[in-house]
């Protein structure tokens, strides 16, 4: 965000965005993390479904979920949710 | 090269007049609410819809607000679109116009100029798009049905321009004009047709790093409308303000075009000069009461005086440079203005003609006339009676009252 | 293998995930925020190209700061008023542009979203509009019962008690003293083809719900459940539970109104059979900072009216639905 931004005959007309929010990277707005016991995650995905921002992601290839720490803001609802609670939130 | 095509005459009044060439410019979308004196614009567009004329989608809106935002979501997803409106409608519409020209959607609205409440007034004055003037919106006001035909046409292209992308108001008067039979040529078949043409969308850089078409299109998505902070709003404003510059020349050279096929002419299609080449005295007007002053004016010259009359047609962008250029001869020049801007010190035809005069290094007296207000006819001897004081102000060189007001009892 | 079908609710978790993502990580909404998981949900449920505009409000706002946007398919904004103005033109256009032959001759679905700003109070004459002229659209509504945006001001959808900080609980005044609209009945008396209700902990239903609200042919209206940390000061991991919260207490019931038929759905349906298993609404309450005043005593009576009125309304909605009330057990 530190780049000279473009003069008003440079950009775009009627202000069309024109960057994706994937540029943006919120992970440093968190205090928390989130830590998985493998153990005991049974891959049920309800945190993947839940997290508001879609940090939590699955890979199919893998076959297993995987956190963004990109995009996490830490608000725990993962952990919370999770049944097994195989997710704790550490600083 | 061809010449001026074969055309029909028909019998409209000026909302007709708009609904017909409505009808004639292939326009996609029609999204309005009914406010009296542009009500038969809508109806009369309902029977072309019901009958099959037209191939439109036809949206009746709960309130202008819902028609103006219908308006230009439909343009945003590449439609070409028309509404109209007046009065309390456009005022009720007010915050969807700046977003509408902020959007830069090439709307066309018809506006039968009506006064304000309070108190209710359904008749005609200029209060409703004078009020409007800092939206972002070309303003043209026709002097009769016949143009009132002629600038609807032409401000689909005016507006789809790609220097331009503004929408556009056609402004006809309350009932005078609305609701006043007159014989109208209009165009016919493939003449129209290939004059307004189809709409063509500018390019915009989409956040997936392509450059496409700016509309709503899920094989190329574009983000339209978003919250823009300090740091990038200002940038679009400037923006609009170089579409408005650009919107002179594109509204003279679409004004030309349509000349040749039409052999209809407005002046240059910012202003109009009546007599007011070695005028000496002369008038500021907009729309219907143009044509009054213009019998007034043959016939004062005919009992010798030197009167004159500068039409302003197009008001946004206002043609600061012509009307300096056109009233520099001039002794004294009185501004009409049909509507008031309150506290202001006179109405805003008057501050904007004299703010144009201003950095010429001789100018003539200006000074106001407010009449009209609420539909108030104004009379060709009352009219008489403002030369007379502009010729009193030649002569003694002194201006008693800078505004005044015509046909008010006091 | 039975067959994935969205509108029948014959998919899982993996189905969903799988589906790529059109709203974008990257947002700006706070940490916690349930509305941002109900636009990922219901982007899930899209099938096939689809438009989306917005009214005014946080998820607006935080997705498309410029020139950041964190949605991957068109996107339009206009005002506070009018999702429901856009989704008509929008609709009409594509109508018409289609029967020109001017665009692809294919199903492109609308989708209007607004929060309870723009839905119940500035947003509900466009609303209505749309839906009386039978516009085919959907427009989903994340409730999180207050102005949340410019500052947690009420809203027509601020539930009894609450305080906002334009219905502030303080010594005198015990938070919003009206009651909460009820906007989706207000939509099922537009005799309109589709209305439901929908909360995000219970995912599977929403996607479906969201699914059918595309696939009906004209308006479809969706009532979506979506706790704000922020607004409600409670905890922000606690957003989703919150909204299951709600639904056990009968505070938000789910169920769907197929051409005006009330119908119960599975969640709260069980409180429908064994009554026994509803929550007390206390249970909701407690762990929202909005609500904390009404534990004090002298506010105590006005817990017992909530109670009350949740229950009257539960059993109101089961009448409509022609569910029997099991008789609770003491």
């Amino acid at each position: 965000m530190s780049s000279k931004e473009k003069g008003w005959k440079e950009i775009s007309p009627a202000g069309v965005c024109s960057k994706s929010s994937m540029t943006y990277l919120t992970g440093d707005w968190k205090t928390f993390h989130p830590e998985r016991d493998i153990n005991k995650c049974t891959k049920c995905l309800l945190c993947t479904l839940f997290c508001p921002d879609g940090a939590i992601k699955w890979n199919k290839e893998k076959g297993d979920i995987e956190f963004d720490l990109n995009f996490c803001k830490g608000c725990g609802i993962c952990a919370n949710e999770c049944p097994t609670k195989a997710i704790e939130m550490k600083i | 090269m061809k010449g001026v095509v074969k055309q029909e005459t028909v019998g409209l009044n000026g909302d007709e007049a708009v609904a017909y060439a409505v009808k004639q410019a292939d326009v996609d979308v029609v999204a309005a609410y009914p406010i009296t004196p542009q009500t038969i614009i809508v109806e009369k567009f309902s029977e072309y819809v019901a009958n099959g004329e037209v191939d439109t989608e036809y949206v009746c809106t709960e309130s202008e607000h819902s028609a103006m935002a219908a308006c230009l979501s439909a343009s945003a997803t590449g439609a070409r679109v028309f509404t109209a409106s007046a009065s309390a409608g456009l005022a009720l519409m007010h915050e969807m116009l700046f977003v509408t020209s902020g959007c830069r959607a090439p709307v066309v609205m018809a506006i039968a100029n009506r006064a304000y409440s309070a108190p209710l007034n359904i008749h005609g004055d200029h209060s409703d798009t004078m009020a409007q003037r800092d939206s972002g919106w070309i303003q043209i006001y026709a002097e009769n049905a016949q143009e009132v035909y002629d600038s609807i046409l032409q401000a689909f292209r005016i507006g789809e321009h790609l220097d331009v992308q503004l929408p556009v108001i056609i402004g006809l008067d309350g009932f005078t004009l609305s609701h006043t039979l007159e014989s109208v040529r209009v165009l016919v078949g493939e003449d129209v047709k290939s004059f307004v043409g189809t709409r063509k969308l500018p390019t915009v850089l989409s956040h997936e790093g392509k450059t496409v078409p700016y509309r709503l299109d899920p094989e190329n998505p574009v983000t339209m409308g978003p919250i823009a902070l300090q740091n990038f709003y200002f940038e679009f404003k400037r923006q609009q303000e170089e579409a408005m510059q650009n919107a002179s020349r594109v509204i003279q050279e679409v004004h030309d075009e349509y000349a040749r096929l039409s052999g209809r002419s407005y002046g240059d299609g910012l202003i109009e000069k009546y007599m007011l080449e070695d005028a000496e005295v002369a008038t500021v007007c907009l729309g219907s009461t143009a044509g009054t002053v213009k019998t007034v004016v043959d016939e004062l010259r005919e009992k010798g005086v030197k009167a004159g009359l500068l039409r302003i047609r197009t008001f946004r962008p206002f043609p600061a440079g012509e009307i300096a250029k056109a009233l520099s001869k001039a002794k004294a020049v009185a501004v009409m203005d049909r509507s008031m801007s309150f506290g202001g010190k006179g109405g805003a035809v008057f501050h904007e003609t004299r703010h144009a005069l201003y950095d010429l290094q001789s100018h003539p007296f200006v000074v106001n006339y407010v009449y009209g207000l609420g539909g108030r006819d104004t009379s060709p001897s009352q009219i008489c009676r403002i030369y007379e004081d502009l010729q009193k102000i030649v002569q003694t060189r002194h201006v008693d009252e800078n505004v005044k007001y015509v046909g008010l009892r006091e | 293998m039975e067959k994935v079908s969205f509108a029948e609710g014959k998919f899982t978790a993996k189905d969903v995930v799988e589906k790529p993502e059109l709203f974008l990580s990257g947002h700006r909404a706070c940490a916690g925020c349930a509305p941002a998981t109900v636009l990922r949900l219901i982007m899930k449920a899209v099938r096939g190209p689809t438009i989306v505009t917005n009214a005014t409000g946080c998820m607006e706002v935080a997705s498309t700061i410029y020139p950041y946007t964190s949605w991957a398919l068109p996107w339009l904004h206009t005002a506070f008023e009018t999702a429901g103005s856009n989704a008509s033109g929008i609709e009409a256009a594509l109508k018409v542009l289609r029967r020109k032959g001017k665009i692809k001759d294919e199903q492109v679905d609308v989708i209007a979203i607004a929060g309870d700003g723009g839905t119940y109070d500035i947003g509900i004459q466009a609303l209505s509009g749309a839906v009386e002229r039978g516009h085919d659209f959907l427009y989903v509504l994340y409730d999180n019962e207050a102005y949340m945006n410019t500052g947690i001001q009420r809203s027509g959808g601020t539930p009894y008690g609450a305080s906002t900080t334009t219905s502030q609980a303080g010594s005198v005044v015990p938070g919003k003293l009206q009651q909460k609209k009820p906007i989706a009945d207000i939509m099922v008396a537009h005799d309109m083809p589709y209305v439901a209700t929908g909360s995000v902990y219970y995912w599977k239903d929403l996607i479906t719900k969201v699914r059918r609200g595309i696939e009906v042919d004209g308006p479809a209206f969706l009532h979506v459940f979506a706790p704000c940390q922020r607004g409600w000061r409670s905890d922000p991991a606690k957003s989703i539970e919150l909204s299951r919260l709600a639904v056990e207490t009968c505070v938000f019931p789910l169920w769907e109104a197929v051409n005006g038929e009330y119908q119960l759905s599975v969640p709260s349906r069980v409180f429908a059979l064994a009554p026994q298993k509803k929550k007390p609404v206390t249970e909701y309450l407690q762990g929202q900072g909005r609500f904390r005043h009404l534990f004090a005593p002298k506010y105590e009576k006005m817990l017992e009216e909530i109670q009350q009125q949740t229950d009257r309304k539960w059993l109101k909605l089961l009448k409509k639905c022609g569910v029997a009330q099991s008789e609770r057990k003491s």
